[in-house]
């Protein structure tokens, strides 16, 4: 008897099809993996399980969980079912909480909400599942507040408010997008043991495939509303059916082509770095201690190389690339750009440019295309010229008219491209990848890569390739450094790193990497 | 369904800019029609016709003096705008330039100096400051515009502050950054785009604000002086005769209204009109 079974649902949102005759059954106690790139509808199949549809929404078919039909339910029923019956945990911690309530309150809403018991009753229910979920009082209090909390301890409360009363699905929507690796194992393992101890059915929504493919019992891949491919875990990953399914696999393990020649001249040095930033002055006499950012970081970019660098958050990543750009100053050491120093000599800074995370954020909405990708020409002190904007669009894959065009109009992969052509405008000879390519989807991240790689070729360009995903460094990157705490830990060869790491710290990283496992006989 | 829906919301929304633009030109052209002519002289008196109901002849009616009201709010709708208009665009003027280089420089000392200049200004009531500066300059329409011009400074000033902080930290600034642009450069080219909506918005409702606090300085004596008309002093001589003489009262009441209300319009689906992602999907 399955717990939750979905049959042909199909959703339309003001006529517009989202959703067409889905189907999935989750038992207890057995995790199922969504699988799917955004727009394929994997979030609104979770929502409509919890009836929190957006406006105009219709559904057909049928949802049942346990013995309740969800789509004939009424609002009362469904009160009911969310958050006891069904728990919910979503992809940004930051934003599930309410940042002026501690956590213990957090927590004990839930329940209160539900049980008829005192505050006090809930607030010692809450710290039980907060230590369940691995928050035990002694280390966090229930009179914490969120912002005291990490990105990986936050995503624990809002389990612990998804679980606090035993639900029997929980439904996590992309739980670990937005954590760090090593992080993200953590929590993985967290939800696999709530599962086992509990009975609960997991319900788990990614757009990762190596996310789901340790813990999940079967998967369901999903692409433009539409299940294509379903089966047991292990079995689907020997042998996929569904043309999807195989570019999916295809794109996740891309190894993108590059014949670039590195050469010996160092083009970009930097020599014994250190940032600091100040803190908040605690007491009236002692001035406060700064909080290191970078630490005595060197290291050397050969012409036509691409390095990468890999770290997770606030080990000082961005920093550095604010300090290469001569953003920030810095408070020791030597930057250099084909021996001229950034801070010194600002003509250094005309033969680099950068491509930020952000496809959404690193753009200005109100100028058009034409006017944001010819930016950087301001530097040189002149406007870039018709032909300039034509060809640094058409060399990314775009078209000579997308100029006129304001930047909502692209989608996040076009916008990244965007990003790139407005690198390459001034024709630099060093592009900082700031986690350029971390927040697209699997199949555009491919094709973006392949764009890099074949841009090196043609121009031979040199890539900083900052990232907390290892599978991209491995992939593009012909020498890695590992950062942690504003110093680098380790470095050389990708191989020789991915297969030997030294430091501690850099085998942790690999082994919390998931990965897809390779199996026999696979054919792709 | 979907366009549907979608399409009777922007109409919506155009019906609304539309009754706005009509409702505050209408006004605006009866002020300009007033340069040049009015059905009778507001300096006329004639007491023999003096409190008559609205009639053909004289369509608002006459006041205490036999002066035609019609006329009288034809003539007051010329103070009135050209008194909110003025005393926004001080604010704006100098609110917006101050706000946004407290935000580029935020945390500085300039940006400590700016803020706190606002809050001074902010801590004394307008009314008081206003009858400060009438005390001083003595009464008229050019003190009544500098008393609510300042208090429009610290408006734009903290909201257009405020509506660029955050933009400072998105990635667009940075790669503004990256092409070696300085803060002012960025403030006019990055962030000014981004918060006009704010601004326009902000501006309409301080207009009408402005129309009030006109309204409301003459209505105490201290604003536009006799014999020019104004809404406000309009209202204030009507008071005592209300009982007799209601059209007094009602008619530069509705003026006010019906200003301030297509003003509010206007400036809402200008809003959207100025926004390349929703007047995209206008279209």
């Amino acid at each position: 008897m399955s717990l939750l079974s979905i049959q042909d649902l199909s959703l339309s949102i003001h006529g517009q099809s989202i959703l067409d005759c889905v189907s999935m059954d989750i038992g207890p106690g057995e995790i199922c993996g969504v699988i799917g790139e955004s727009g394929s509808g994997k979030s609104l199949t979770a929502l409509s399980v919890m009836q929190l549809l957006p406006e105009g929404a219709t559904c057909s078919g049928s949802i049942a969980l346990s013995d309740i039909e969800i789509l004939q339910a009424d609002e009362q029923t469904l009160c009911n079912i969310r958050g006891r019956a069904v728990g919910m945990v979503f992809q940004e911690p930051m934003t599930a909480l309410n940042p002026v309530q501690t956590i213990g309150q957090q927590v004990a809403e839930t329940i209160r909400i539900h049980q008829r018991v005192s505050r006090s009753d809930a607030m010692v229910q809450a710290a039980k599942t907060l230590r369940k979920c691995e928050l035990p009082q002694e280390r966090f209090p229930l009179s914490r507040y969120p912002h005291e909390l990490s990105g990986g301890q936050r995503q624990r409360v809002v389990i612990a408010m998804a679980i606090a009363l035993q639900p029997k699905l929980l439904i996590a929507d992309e739980p670990t997008t937005a954590l760090d690796v090593t992080t993200q194992a953590e929590i993985l393992r967290l939800l696999q043991r709530l599962v086992a101890e509990d009975g609960m059915g997991l319900m788990l929504i990614t757009h990762d495939l190596a996310v789901v493919t340790d813990i999940a019992d079967h998967i369901i891949i999903m692409n433009n509303g539409k299940v294509v491919e379903r089966g047991q875990a292990k079995a689907l990953y020997s042998n996929m059916n569904h043309p999807y399914t195989k570019s999916l696999f295809k794109a996740s393990t891309h190894q993108p082509e590059r014949l670039g020649q590195v050469e010996d001249t160092v083009l970009l040095s930097v020599q014994n770095v250190v940032r600091d930033y100040p803190m908040a002055r605690k007491s009236l006499i002692k001035k406060p201690a700064p909080f290191r950012a970078l630490n005595d970081v060197s290291f050397n970019i050969y012409k036509g190389e691409c390095l990468g660098l890999v770290g997770e958050s606030g080990c000082g990543k961005s920093t550095l690339t604010r300090a290469i750009m001569g953003l920030d100053d810095i408070q020791g050491g030597v930057i250099s750009l084909n021996g001229k120093d950034v801070f010194a000599d600002e003509t250094a800074r005309e033969k680099m440019q950068v491509v930020f995370q952000d496809p959404y954020g690193s753009f200005n909405p109100r100028h058009k295309v034409g006017r944001l990708v010819s930016e950087p020409f301001f530097r040189l002190g002149r406007s870039a010229t018709n032909d300039e904007i034509v060809e640094s669009l058409v060399s990314v894959g775009l078209e000579a008219e997308d100029r006129n065009k304001y930047i909502h109009e692209f989608s996040g992969g076009q916008r990244q491209r965007i990003a790139i052509a407005r690198a390459l405008i001034i024709k630099p000879e060093l592009i900082i990848l700031d986690e350029a390519v971390s927040a697209l989807d699997v199949s555009i991240r491919a094709q973006i890569l392949d764009l890099l790689a074949k841009l090196s070729t043609e121009r031979g360009l040199t890539y900083l390739f900052i990232t907390h995903d290892l599978t991209v460094v491995k992939a593009i990157s012909d020498r890695v450094l590992v950062m942690r705490d504003g110093r680098i830990i380790e470095h050389g060869d990708t191989k020789t790193v991915f297969h030997s790491p030294h430091h501690d710290y850099t085998k942790k990283l690999i082994a919390s990497a998931p990965q897809i496992q390779p199996v026999e006989g696979i054919n792709i | 369904m979907m366009s549907e829906t979608r399409s009777s919301r922007t109409a919506l929304k155009s019906r609304n800019l539309f009754i706005g633009v009509a409702l505050t030109s209408i006004f605006a052209l009866a002020a300009l029609l007033s340069l040049i002519w009015t059905p009778y002289d507001v300096t006329q008196l004639d007491i023999s016709s003096k409190l008559k109901s609205p009639s053909w002849e004289h369509l608002f009616g006459t006041d205490h003096f036999g002066r035609d009201t019609f006329s009288m709010v034809m003539v007051g709708a010329q103070t009135s705008i050209s008194v909110a208009f003025i005393a926004v665009g001080i604010g704006m003027g100098l609110g917006v330039p101050l706000g946004l280089s407290a935000a580029a420089y935020r945390g500085g000392l300039l940006d400590e100096f700016i803020m706190r200049g606002n809050d001074l200004i902010f801590a004394f009531p307008s009314l008081l400051i206003a009858i400060m500066i009438t005390a001083v300059f003595g009464p008229s329409a050019v003190n009544a515009i500098i008393a609510i011009g300042i208090f429009n400074i610290p408006v734009f000033a903290r909201l257009s502050r405020g509506a660029a902080l955050p933009l400072w930290t998105r990635d667009f600034i940075l790669s503004a950054r990256v092409a070696g642009k300085g803060s002012a450069r960025i403030s006019v080219e990055h962030i000014l785009p981004n918060i006009t909506n704010l601004l326009v918005v902000q501006g309409t409702i301080q207009f009408s604000l402005g129309i009030l606090a006109e309204a409301g300085l003459s209505y105490v004596g201290l604003g536009v002086q006799p014999p020019i008309p104004s809404w406000g002093r309009m209202l204030a001589e009507s008071q005592t005769l209300i009982s007799i003489a209601p059209h007094l009262a009602l008619f530069p009441g509705f003026a006010i209204l019906l200003t301030v209300l297509g003003l509010n319009l206007a400036g809402d689906g200008l809003r959207d009109l100025l926004d390349p992602r929703i007047r995209r999907t206008r279209r």
